[in-house]
């Protein structure tokens, strides 16, 4: 009795501890999602690569046998190989033209935000519409192929889809097209963040424009470069949709990427054993990418912070 | 007085030639910028006016030429009466399949997030740091990765081929987007004024509804604007986990547009694209300053 009367002698009652609580109670529904979708998700996929599963999942053990089989895919290793060749254009690309908007628009030009929006609505379109889109532009009969020569260039060559050769240079100018204003708007934020008296110095030195650039303006914003290029190589290993609805990884197996290869495989051939296989790859290509560019952050913030 | 008359045609001249330099630097600025913004607009020119001429007049002049005839069949008929995965009611179904598992995901993530992002700024606890880098990770899993798990657990659910198995997914998958925005932003209020609160005698609950809701609406403008258009632009969820008549419309446009069995109807695909880019394309055109600041925050922090 005495302690329900003196609740406060007897330390905190049951309200506040419950209200300690709260916090950790809101959190953990959360918490445990994300653990589930994170870990456990990545866990299961990973025993699901080393397992006999074919066309349903099973759980027998076999080892490494799907990475090995994986690795002799012919496909696969087109799969991989495009990857590369479509990351580097991809990423170069998309930095240099997005570069060169925000330069142009940063000249103090007149409708700033009306040029900013045309180069940014791609993004906010799904890869699929963009797919289609660009899919119809390249199409030799009815698209820019078809414009051209009839403007009367007659041998003019556009429909990079149908070619196996160049198919995948139709998915690096789509990408590029629909990714390019996003590195735009990142550049920008850097170059309005760039301080503005060392600019002014260096005009009153008397410094061209585009060496003001060069020496001034680019190297302040270099650490914006390498964020680009990150999330643009995130992009690239994750690229799926676009390609899908561009090419559907043909002319034959030309266009395949790994992300099409996980889905051909789990849900088309009903090999997902090794389509798990594939796409723990892929995780592993994002931590290659991810991994040291976390670890460079945490080190740069480390050192302003001892830079004071 | 010679000298000085020789002096000012020498500054004329100057101030001429920078004039010249200035006007071909003004030329070029913008003659580069029009070359991009009709690269840039050619796509979306096309739909629009490929969504209101007729067939034959497509064939006969191919996809990018100005419309001769102004005709609405294309739409009524994506919307309502194309012939889709067997059934022939257009893709207005597959558009509010959309519409209701954008809609309740970006809700309950949305909301999910504000409060773990408030736990996380200023409840902090031994290990949230910890905790909270490890719903981080999601952001970063692809989504191939997650497709077999899935699948088991919507079908152990009886949630397979419903629009409630991928509001789940989303809601799941968003989480660690809504929360990292969330949380940063709730990082910049001022302790004091929570700490002030609480010794006001506010609780858990008070301080959230009195103090940081009324100071979220930008961020949680950003993150709904940024988990609508990701969810409704979203593919492989959808064209994996449903089929048919269930399907949300990025995977039902890819049926209409994959197929190529008859002729391709090009005005009516048009439509389509359109369908499914507009609501997206809407929120961009009216919400466009959040949707980059939402971009711009996601991808630096």
């Amino acid at each position: 009795m005495s302690i329900a009367d003196h609740p406060t002698e007897a330390g905190p009652g049951w309200g506040e501890r419950i209200s300690r609580w709260v916090p950790f109670l809101v959190l953990a529904p959360s918490l445990a999602a994300s653990f589930l979708y994170v870990f456990v998700f990545t866990g299961w996929t990973l025993y699901i690569s080393l397992s006999d599963s074919s066309l349903l999942p099973s759980y027998g053990w076999v080892g490494l046998e799907n990475y090995a089989d994986l690795w002799a895919s012919r496909r696969w290793n087109v799969a991989y190989r495009n990857l590369f060749l479509f990351s580097g254009f991809y990423v170069l690309g998309s930095i240099a033209i997005g570069l060169l908007l925000a330069v142009l628009i940063d000249q103090r030009i007149r409708g700033e935000a009306t040029w900013r929006t045309i180069f940014l609505y791609p993004l906010a379109v799904s890869f699929i519409v963009t797919g289609t889109v660009w899919g119809w532009l390249y199409n030799p009969t009815a698209g820019i192929e078809f414009l051209v020569r009839g403007l009367g260039w007659e041998d003019f060559e556009f429909a990079l889809t149908t070619s196996r050769q160049y198919a995948i240079y139709a998915i690096v100018i789509t990408g590029i097209w629909q990714s390019s204003g996003f590195a735009m708007a990142l550049f920008l934020a850097g170059l309005r963040s760039v301080d503005q008296d060392l600019i002014k110095a260096a005009q009153i030195d008397g410094a061209s424009p585009f060496r003001i650039y060069r020496r001034v303006v680019l190297p302040s914003i270099a650490p914006i470069f390498i964020a680009v290029a990150v999330i643009m190589l995130q992009f690239a290993i994750k690229t799926f949709d676009l390609v899908i609805a561009l090419t559907n990884g043909g002319p034959g197996t030309s266009t395949t990427f790994p992300a099409i290869y996980v889905y051909d495989l789990m849900f088309q051939r009903g090999q997902i054993a090794q389509g798990a296989a594939a796409a723990i790859m892929m995780l592993l290509a994002l931590a290659v990418v991810l991994v040291p560019y976390t670890l460079w952050l945490v080190w740069r913030r480390s050192r302003e912070a001892a830079d004071g | 007085m010679a000298e000085a008359i020789s002096d000012n045609a020498k500054w004329d001249a100057e101030a001429s030639r920078a004039r010249t330099r200035h006007l071909l630097s003004r030329v070029i600025i913008y003659g580069l910028l029009l070359v991009f913004a009709a690269i840039y607009l050619l796509p979306l020119a096309v739909v629009v006016m490929n969504s209101f001429r007729s067939l034959p007049e497509i064939a006969e002049h191919g996809l990018i030429a100005f419309p001769r005839s102004f005709e609405f069949d294309a739409w009524s008929d994506a919307w309502n009466s194309f012939c889709l995965n067997g059934a022939c009611e257009g893709m207005k179904r597959n558009f509010f399949n959309s519409l209701w598992m954008t809609i309740p995901a970006t809700i309950i993530s949305t909301m999910l997030g504000a409060i773990n992002g408030y736990v996380l700024s200023k409840w902090r606890f031994r290990g949230s740091e910890v905790l909270f880098t490890c719903m981080l990770l999601g952001v970063f899993m692809p989504g191939q990765v997650a497709l077999m798990p899935w699948a088991t657990i919507l079908g152990a659910a009886g949630l397979s081929n419903s629009t409630a198995g991928l509001v789940l997914v989303h809601v799941i998958q968003g989480i660690s987007f809504t929360t990292l925005f969330c949380r940063n932003y709730f990082v910049a209020i001022p302790d004091d004024l929570i700490k002030a609160a609480r010794i006001d005698g506010a609780g858990f609950w008070r301080i959230f509804w009195k103090i940081i809701l009324p100071l979220s609406p930008p961020i949680l403008i950003v993150t709904v604007i940024w988990q609508f258009t990701g969810i409704w632009n979203e593919f492989l969820f959808g064209v994996v986990f449903t089929s048919g008549r269930e399907q949300p419309i990025t995977a039902a446009l890819f049926a209409l547009a994959g197929n190529q069995t008859n002729v391709r109807e090009y005005d009516v695909m048009s439509a389509g694209v359109l369908i499914a880019a507009l609501p997206p394309l809407l929120i961009y055109f009216f919400g466009g300053k959040y949707f980059v600041r939402g971009l711009t925050a996601g991808a630096i922090k």
